[in-house]
């Protein structure tokens, strides 16, 4: 039976310029690949990968330029074109001013009294 | 016109870690662009952004290859910026310390670096202007 692992995700923006990408929901992805059931929990400033009009272009430094900007909500969409789940804080959406309109689809908003039964859905927590 | 200055920071985080570094690397070329004079040290983590053999890679879940990733480098954005310094006339020194290259092997550094201490750092904050410190968290 294939272990479930839910990744709640907190820190944002971490390094997604110099990665190109966000180096947890990469990393998930990745073993996705490996046959791993992945399901992501977007909290507190993690909830803007969401928006669908994120630009991060336009990086440079002297002559050197960035052409692969990250695309985080795209990511996540491929994260869930791959069977996994992206479930996000509506609460934290909410404070940010992140309309949901603005957002990806797919994403199953939770209130805060909802993410204490759905860890008993998991074999493994990672608190990113 | 603005009077040329001198500003000196201190970089502490390591490459592919954080936004910091970046955020730090586009206050350097801000400062370059407008033509000041600018020192780096570079102390613990952050030796490794000059590190030489820092290289660019595929990346499958993209579905690219290494040279459509064009994956960026820290030690290219260095060099990029020391090339736009030169350009602007303008002078940009950088120094790792000594004794954090040792402690994570990263002795290679690009070419226009340079190996220091503390008392570098202290003679940078002396001759600037300002000096801005961009700590670890």
């Amino acid at each position: 039976m294939k272990v479930k692992v839910l990744n709640i995700v907190e820190t944002a923006y971490r390094a997604t310029l110099e990665e190109q990408d966000d180096p947890v929901i990469w990393l998930c992805r990745s073993i996705q690949g490996a046959g791993a059931g992945v399901d992501v929990l977007l909290v507190g400033n993690a909830v803007n990968y969401l928006a669908r009009d994120q630009d991060a272009s336009g990086l440079s430094f002297g002559g050197e330029r960035q052409t692969q900007p990250p695309r985080l909500a795209a990511d996540l969409e491929q994260l869930m074109a791959a069977g996994g789940a992206v479930f996000a804080a509506r609460e934290d959406a909410a404070e940010r001013g992140l309309a949901r309109e603005r957002c990806i689809e797919g994403v199953e908003w939770l209130d805060r009294a909802d993410v204490a039964p759905l860890l008993d859905r998991y074999d493994r927590i990672w608190y990113w | 016109m603005t009077a040329k200055t001198t500003l000196t920071f201190l970089l502490m985080d390591g490459p592919f870690e954080n936004a910091r570094s970046t955020t730090a690397m586009r206050l350097i070329d801000a400062a370059v662009r407008r033509g000041h004079d600018v020192n780096v040290f570079a102390y613990e983590g952050a030796v490794s952004l000059a590190f030489a053999k820092q290289t660019a890679h595929a990346n499958a879940l993209h579905g690219r290859n290494a040279e459509e990733e064009n994956h960026p480098l820290p030690r290219k954005w260095i060099a990029a910026l020391m090339a736009k310094a030169a350009e602007q006339g303008t002078q940009l020194r950088w120094v790792n310390c000594g004794l954090c290259v040792d402690e994570r092997g990263v002795n290679e550094a690009i070419p226009g670096t340079s190996r220091g201490g503390p008392a570098d750092f202290w003679k940078m904050t002396l001759a600037s202007d300002n000096t801005l410190v961009i700590p670890t968290k």
